[in-house]
């Protein structure tokens, strides 16, 4: 990281906070979590939560160039020119872990074209469970993991569960169909992580999306303080 | 012509196109002999148009050969050949030379429509076409090369096309190819076992405002706006018919 | 000069973006040309001899000190196809941005500001090299082995061909490869005195139409 060099160079290099206007950037938060797990649904519920109250964007990195991406345009969760689609080379771990340069590029970018922005989602390609985000990259990471992928996950652990900043156990309603044990989940996640914040979510009812929404904003106002 | 020597032959055409002041183009210089030689036809409207005339087959090994184009301001001008050029092998030693300079004033239009080059087996050639196309000229031009004649291998080709328009390079290309040439070239990257290969370079003033749309034909041509008023039609074919085909109708997309 | 700063800028690892780009093989892979070992080493001797000979030069004149902005007009100039430029000023513009944190240096940013949206790839290479203490042999192999790492890497990837394989085509190059790294340096050193004409303009022209081709497939592994 390079927090506290100085601005006056023609670009930002890595995860500089401020923009070579000296401006503060927007806070980078990082959504990772094994194939089918929700972390497209967790975007877009999260832009519908929080469009009014943010300026924000978002970066996807496809297995398939711009798969979810599309997504997100079709569910209109915000205007295109705030959605950034990186292609990977069928290695979204690397594009957010080893080689983060075509991200910062997106980001950046996005900054650059649609004005400053609160906040910029980085959602990871869907990978197994030791992708995690480079902190050259982004400033906070949420790994995102569903109830019918086995309630063994938390207890497996790997980095993505143990490290993420926030652990988003998501499709609880799904729990009784696959015969997952929420409370087992539930303990080997505060096992695992070691005083991290896990939420457990549906999309489909109750509260949605709201505590990793409070959690974001959290973060956001830890970000300008 | 310098005549024939131990090296081959030497031999220079010169055409300029100039307004004739009525609307038409006249041509104050049309010169050239042996196996460059330019005959005036029939002109149609502003254009004047001449033909190439080969009057020896060639070139052949050791030859020289250089031809100068040049079209002044406000005229008009089409130029294209009776037959394909055929590339031989020749008594002399070394390689032949075939080198094209164009020039094309603003205001000025030129369409180059030689025909087809055809490496024979044993030949060895380098050809080069160099093209200044000032700021407000027209250019279209085609150069399609054959790798052989029917059954045969071809001899050693390497051609390069440069074109500047408006006082920059928008165009720079060389493609070696045939027996001895740089090692792939009749691999995935280059030819892929294709016959004919060619490129078609339309100047248009205009396309510095409205570029062309990039715009592939299929996996084996590809019409692209280049970084300048100018665009490129490239193509591989099996042989010199697809090959035009392919040319023509890209030429016919572009209006 | 260190020897090992070479090793560092020519790391598959290096955080510059290549990863996502497969050089033009993706699509040779989908149009049928390149199907096992053999045929990707043919490619990568093709791509060797073309972009390769051309990254090669513009490398080592931007490692000797030529203006990067007349390289890059050069590089404009033999790249007919915009989608390779694109993904050359993107490629660049990583490329500079991991160089600059790696070997910080005032050349480099001022190529930053003189091309805010990237120059060509091999232009930033070249720079890079100089940047790290390196000379023009130095840039143009490391341009010229990027030219073949590239697809051999992706078409592991997506042929699922064994690794062994593709990198003994690489080997095989190696020899090749030496060759075209001394006549890109030996065009290079034309440059100062007869200006980017100098430079070699070897073209593929499967590579130039396969990359306008691949650029509008709806869907992709590889940004190019």
């Amino acid at each position: 990281m390079h927090l506290g060099h100085t601005h006056d160079g023609p670009a930002a290099v890595s995860a500089d906070a401020r923009r070579p206007d000296g401006t503060r950037r927007a806070l980078r938060v990082g959504l990772g979590g094994p194939v089918g797990s929700g972390k497209t649904a967790t975007v877009a519920a999260l832009c519908r939560a929080l469009r009014a109250e943010l300026s924000l964007a978002v970066v996807t990195n496809d297995i398939y160039t711009r798969e979810d991406a599309e997504f997100l345009l079709r569910e209109a969760v915000l205007p295109p020119e705030r959605i950034s689609a990186v292609e990977t080379g069928a290695c979204p771990h690397t594009a957010i872990r080893d080689d983060i340069s075509a991200n910062l590029e997106a980001v950046e970018d996005l900054e650059d074209t649609v004005g400053p922005l609160d906040l910029i989602l980085v959602e990871s390609g869907g990978d197994n469970l030791t992708a995690t985000f480079s902190k050259g990259l982004v400033d906070a990471q949420i790994f995102v993991i569903d109830v019918a992928g086995g309630d063994d996950i938390p207890r497996k652990g790997g980095p993505g569960v143990t490290t993420a900043d926030l652990l988003v156990v998501n499709k609880t309603d799904l729990a009784p169909y696959v015969g997952s044990d929420l409370a087992r989940m539930s303990a080997d996640a505060r096992e695992q992580r070691a005083g991290l914040p896990v939420v457990f979510q549906s999309l489909r009812g109750g509260d949605g999306v709201a505590d990793v929404a409070a959690w974001v904003r959290g973060r956001l106002a830890a970000w300008t303080a | 012509m310098d005549g024939v020597t131990a090296t081959g032959i030497r031999a220079h055409a010169r055409i300029v196109a100039r307004a004739d002041g009525r609307g038409g183009t006249a041509l104050p210089v049309l010169e050239g002999e042996g196996p460059l030689a330019p005959r005036r036809t029939r002109s149609s409207g502003s254009e004047a148009k001449v033909m190439l005339v080969g009057a020896m087959s060639g070139p052949l090994g050791g030859d020289r050969f250089t031809l100068g184009v040049r079209v002044e301001e406000g005229a008009r001008l089409h130029v294209g050949s009776a037959a394909a050029t055929l590339a031989l092998p020749g008594q002399a030693e070394g390689e032949a030379r075939y080198d094209v300079r164009l020039d094309v004033a603003d205001g000025g239009e030129l369409h180059w429509m030689p025909e087809q080059l055809i490496s024979a087996e044993g030949s060895e050639l380098y050809v080069t076409t160099r093209v200044e196309a000032g700021a407000g000229a027209r250019l279209v031009l085609r150069e399609e090369q054959v790798l052989g004649r029917v059954g045969e291998r071809p001899g050693r080709l390497t051609s390069r096309l440069t074109v500047r328009a408006g006082g920059r390079t928008v165009l720079d290309q060389e493609l070696a190819c045939g027996l001895g040439a740089p090692g792939g070239w009749d691999g995935p990257a280059v030819l892929a076992g294709h016959r004919a290969v060619g490129q078609l370079v339309v100047v248009r003033p205009e396309f510095a405002e409205r570029p062309v749309e990039a715009r592939a034909l299929g996996a084996c041509a590809a019409v692209v706006p280049l970084a300048g008023p100018a665009a490129l039609v490239s193509a591989v074919a099996p042989d010199a018919l697809r090959l035009r085909r392919l040319l023509d109708e890209a030429l016919t997309g572009l209006g | 000069m260190s020897r090992a700063a070479l090793l560092v800028l020519a790391d598959g690892r290096f955080p510059a973006g290549g990863h996502a780009h497969s050089g033009g093989a993706e699509a040779a892979v989908k149009a049928g040309r390149i199907t096992d070992a053999a045929t990707l080493e043919e490619f990568c001797r093709g791509r060797l001899h073309t972009a390769g000979l051309v990254a090669g030069a513009l490398a080592a004149a931007a490692a000797l000190g030529a203006d990067p902005g007349e390289l890059d007009a050069a590089a404009d100039a033999r790249t007919p196809s915009p989608a390779l430029r694109t993904a050359a000023r993107r490629l660049g513009r990583q490329l500079l941005r991991a160089a600059r944190s790696t070997w910080p240096s005032s050349e480099l940013d001022a190529l930053a500001r003189e091309f805010p949206k990237g120059a060509h790839q091999p232009v930033v290479l070249g720079l890079a090299a100089r940047a790290a203490g390196l000379g023009p042999e130095d840039a143009a192999h490391c341009a010229a082995y990027e030219s073949v790492s590239g697809p051999a890497t992706a078409t592991v990837r997506l042929l699922s061909l064994d690794p062994f394989d593709a990198t003994g085509a690489l080997a095989r190059l190696a020899p090749e490869l030496d060759r075209v790294a001394d006549r890109a340096v030996a065009a290079a050193r034309r440059v100062r005195a007869e200006g980017a004409d100098a430079l070699p303009a070897a073209s593929g022209p499967l590579l130039e139409v396969g990359a306008e081709w691949h650029a509008a497939w709806p869907v992709r592994l590889f940004a190019s």
